[in-house]
């Protein structure tokens, strides 16, 4: 750009990025630190089972949301069969219900106390679990389809995209060469979309790696629960430290094989719009096959379990309809508001140095800004409290100097701690949000701009605003609803005596009582509709 | 910069949403709200003083350790005896030389140094299938025998109440026999350890399990409740040891935080909780056992009959804690 941007506006985006890289930084610092052998012991006895549970969780789910996701996105984004419009939309509602819901509700069904075994057991007369095999619904292969149906969304949603955004001709080409629609999904609309489902799947696998509640529920340790368990069972912040390295050591290693993967792919992406006329007419026993498989996936990974939330919420209603819950309730949406006005506020200035700065480096806040995200929720908790403690310490020292009362805690004991993280951990999905739509403003914009006498400032509020405001809407929905959904982190850096939706419903759930938290989870699950609900409209309307 | 300026004045607004410590006592509880709450309300109406009461499952010792002197907690209840003894090893408790309190507790149910007080205690029981097994005459140690091979039921072991079982069983057995043990209690589980004590019973009479381990208040607490009455009706409720050294015990317990902004008002609320009302508030409402030797259990648990105890100062667990812990993990009994 040619634009002389003053040298305040950058030093502003280093000193966000340097704020927000504080975590990540002082968890590293941590893991460095010795410790009594808490980590030898962990390392000769389960770490190895830890590792490898983590690791086959990430492929299970991977796999899993992928076979799930590609089949209903290819439906949807090429094919014409009754219902399309709805499921199109509709297939993303899992993305609202936090995996650990789902999880309850299909433990509380499949497990052997549960009504679908208790009909086996009366219909072949089965008197006990020797009799019969049965999967155990709380296993690692559980939790995996558990997280596959929460998390496909995700690569649904861009695999839809992509394949609605492949250029027709080359599919017509592979036709008329012969190709059966069969072959052309495989040879040449699959392969087309591999950037788009790499994506996808890095997303899921970050997501799994993040899970927390599911896995501690259904007792599959991975690292994410060793983390919790080193520093709260062990007592050691250093042992949990040195485990929180091992897994950015897994996730970056997977965003950095996922880069390598997707850079070679992207010119082949050219979008001429998909006129309804290109989709496959399905017919007969196709166009059904089409709409029982939406259907079902809809049903087991969000109907089902909807439904069934809401009969407990109906039953146990004068239950939970009491002050606590609407406290709770306030909570999560203050926390989440907050939130989200900081992200956009923080994107939005580190998006516009990045797009409008002459200098080459101006894009590194940013894209340090971003790694946030890969912290799963137990780490970024450790990577938080660390450097907060030293702060309200070095606060306290400040006003016993002087002589005064010190504030107390003042950052770890208050929600900043809270909005801090969480921040940190979703900043990189307002500032994706933000970077696709600065892609669709023709820098020529700001060159008019610029060539009439506008400053930078101008050309943000003036200029930039008006055309972001749909990308700006996009990202803080996001963040609001991965906010209301958060819980590892949560957990561990809420004040004491501070609850928020998650956290109340997570008490229930892990005392296998998920009926009394059944309406706070159903607020959830709504609140995050909306968004859902607006954001798809958004997408679509911009194609 | 006015974003910048934004972004502060939202981060203040966050700030100033956060209570200031008054002048009241602040109470970190592992212990639960119903069962706490109406005890410390008594306490108010009896003194005049405040209590800010707050609760967690987990991770209480760790903040404490981590606000140091800035923190504002006089007293911490606990749910079983590690956590005190976590207290007390993190550094974190100031000794009560109190006579009250020591006139009301027995020696054998605090620290010998006062650090912390036991404040209730709880057997770690067997439940049978009443249907399959019947009331049983068990040790902890046959529960890793042959005969029950596929038949226990157990939540994790990394549970701090099963991890003081197992120091109990090091007390006495010595580490290597406790793990030969914990290895034949894991080869005989008819599922791999999960959820909480109420599940084992469910799981019991369900017909996954014919034994399951579990907290004696338990079974008082499922009686009580419409929907799980049915699930303590299925089992019996076993003494382990009778014939020789006595169930194994743990206790809910209370500690002075070493920082604690009011002392004096903290030892109020300490005495308080070992007086005769307190003492029975908890026999009462969570049917455990009081330590206070005159108060009397509750009429319910009461009919569960007279049981021997485990006469291992509880202290002595101590000692075992991490090496139980670290068995547990040896032996993989979660994997």
């Amino acid at each position: 750009m040619i634009l002389g941007l003053s040298r305040s506006w950058s030093l502003t985006g280093y000193l966000i990025a340097a704020v927000i890289t504080l975590p990540l930084i002082a968890l590293i610092v941590q893991a460095t630190f010795p410790d009594e052998a808490v980590f030898k012991h962990l390392f000769d006895t389960v770490l190895p089972t830890y590792i490898a549970n983590s690791l086959l969780l990430m492929l299970l789910v991977g796999i899993g949301s992928l076979v799930i996701a590609v089949p209903a996105a290819w439906f949807v984004a090429r094919c014409e069969f009754p219902g399309r419009r709805y499921f199109q939309w509709l297939l993303l509602l899992p993305l609202a219900m936090p995996a650990y819901i789902v999880a309850y509700v299909y433990t509380d069904m499949l497990d052997y106390a549960g009504p679908v075994q208790r009909v086996l057991r009366d219909l072949f007369q089965w008197s006990s679990p020797h009799d019969y095999y049965f999967p155990a619904i709380r296993s690692l292969g559980g939790a995996a389809i558990m997280l596959s149906l929460v998390l496909f969304p995700y690569i649904y949603l861009l695999a839809r995209t992509a394949f609605m955004e492949q250029s027709s001709s080359l599919l017509h080409a592979s036709r008329i060469m012969g190709s059966s629609p069969w072959r052309s999904f495989w040879r040449v609309a699959l392969p087309m979309s591999r950037p788009a489902l790499a994506v996808g799947v890095a997303l899921v696998a970050m997501e799994t790696a993040a899970d927390y509640a599911t896995v501690s529920y259904f007792a599959v340790p991975t690292l994410t629960t060793a983390v919790y368990d080193t520093w709260l069972g062990y007592g050691s912040l250093t042992a949990a430290a040195k485990l929180s390295a091992i897994m950015l050591l897994v996730i970056f290693t997977m965003v950095g094989v996922e880069r390598f993967a997707r850079r070679k792919q992207e010119l082949f992406q050219k979008q001429s719009a998909l006129s309804d006329n290109d989709r496959y007419r399905l017919t007969g026993i196709k166009s059904f096959a089409a709409w029982a498989y939406c259907s079902a996936l809809l049903l087991f990974a969000f109907l089902l379990p909807f439904i069934i939330l809401s009969a407990y919420a109906i039953d146990y209603f004068d239950q939970s309809w009491d002050d606590r819950f609407w406290q709770y309730s306030w909570n999560s949406l203050y926390i989440a508001v907050l939130v989200s006005l900081i992200c956009l506020l923080l994107a939005l200035i580190l998006m516009f140095v990045r797009r409008v700065s002459p200098r080459q480096s101006d894009s590194l806040p940013s894209r340090l800004s971003s790694t946030g995200y890969a912290l799963p929720g137990t780490v970024l908790a450790i990577g938080v409290l660390v450097p907060l403690t030293y702060l309200d310490f070095a606060v306290n020292d400040i006003y016993d100097w002087f002589g005064a009362r010190g504030p107390g805690l003042f950052f770890t004991g208050s929600v900043f701690a809270l909005v801090f993280a969480f921040t940190v951990r979703f900043l990189a999905i307002a500032i994706g949000s933000l970077e696709s739509s600065y892609k669709r403003i023709s820098p020529s914009l700001d060159m008019a701009s610029i060539t009439m006498g506008q400053k930078p400032k101008q050309l943000l509020m003036r200029v930039h605003l008006p055309l972001l405001r749909k990308g700006l809407l996009a990202g803080a929905l996001l963040v609001f609803i991965e906010s209301m959904k958060e819980l590892p982190a949560a957990l561990l850096l809420r004040p004491i005596g501070f609850e928020n939706l998650a956290t109340y419903v997570f008490q229930f759930v892990s005392d296998e009582k998920l009926e009394h938290g059944a309406l706070a989870a159903i607020v959830i699950v709504f609140v995050g509709l909306i968004p859902l609900i607006y954001l798809n409209r958004s997408l679509e309307h911009t194609r | 910069m006015k974003m910048v300026q934004g972004t502060a004045i939202l981060g203040l607004a966050c700030l100033a949403s956060s209570a200031m410590a008054d002048e009241a006592l602040t109470v970190y509880s592992y212990r639960q709200a119903f069962l706490v709450e109406p005890i410390l309300e008594q306490f108010t109406q009896n003194t005049g003083i405040k209590v800010n009461v707050v609760f967690a499952k987990d991770g209480i010792a760790e903040r404490i350790e981590r606000e140091g002197r800035l923190s504002p907690v006089d007293v911490v209840l606990t749910s079983d005896f590690s956590r005190l003894m976590e207290l007390v090893e993190k550094d974190l408790v100031s000794p009560v030389n109190n006579d009250v309190i020591n006139s009301n507790i027995p020696e054998v149910y605090r620290s010998p140094t006062n650090d912390w007080y036991a404040l209730t205690m709880r057997v770690r029981n067997v439940y049978s299938s009443k249907e399959r097994t019947g009331k049983i005459d068990i040790d902890y140690e046959d529960l890793a025998k042959p005969e029950y091979k596929g038949k226990i039921c157990t939540r994790s072991g990394k549970h701090p109440y099963n991890v003081a079982l197992v120091a109990s069983m090091i007390a006495h057995h010595g580490e290597a026999e406790t793990k030969t043990w914990l290895s034949g209690v894991k080869a005989n589980l008819a599922r791999k350890p999960q959820g909480n004590d109420r599940d084992q019973v469910l799981a019991v009479k369900e017909g996954m399990c014919d034994v399951a381990i579990g907290n004696s208040y338990y079974y008082g607490n499922m009686m009580m409740d419409e929907n799980q009455k049915s699930w303590a009706e299925a089992v019996e409720i076993n003494f382990p040891n009778q014939a020789n050294r006595g169930a194994h015990i743990n206790v809910s317990g209370m500690a002075l935080a070493k920082f604690a902004p009011s002392k004096d008002n903290a030892i109020k609320l300490m005495e308080f909780l070992t007086s005769n009302v307190a003492q029975q508030a908890y026999a009462d409402v969570n049917m455990e056992y009081p330590v206070k030797a005159d108060v009397k259990p509750s009429k319910l648990v009461a009919s569960w009959g007279d049981f021997k105890a485990d006469s291992l100062p509880i202290y002595k667990l101590a000692e075992n804690h991490q090496a139980a812990v670290k068995l547990l993990d040896e032996v993989k009994f979660d994997l």
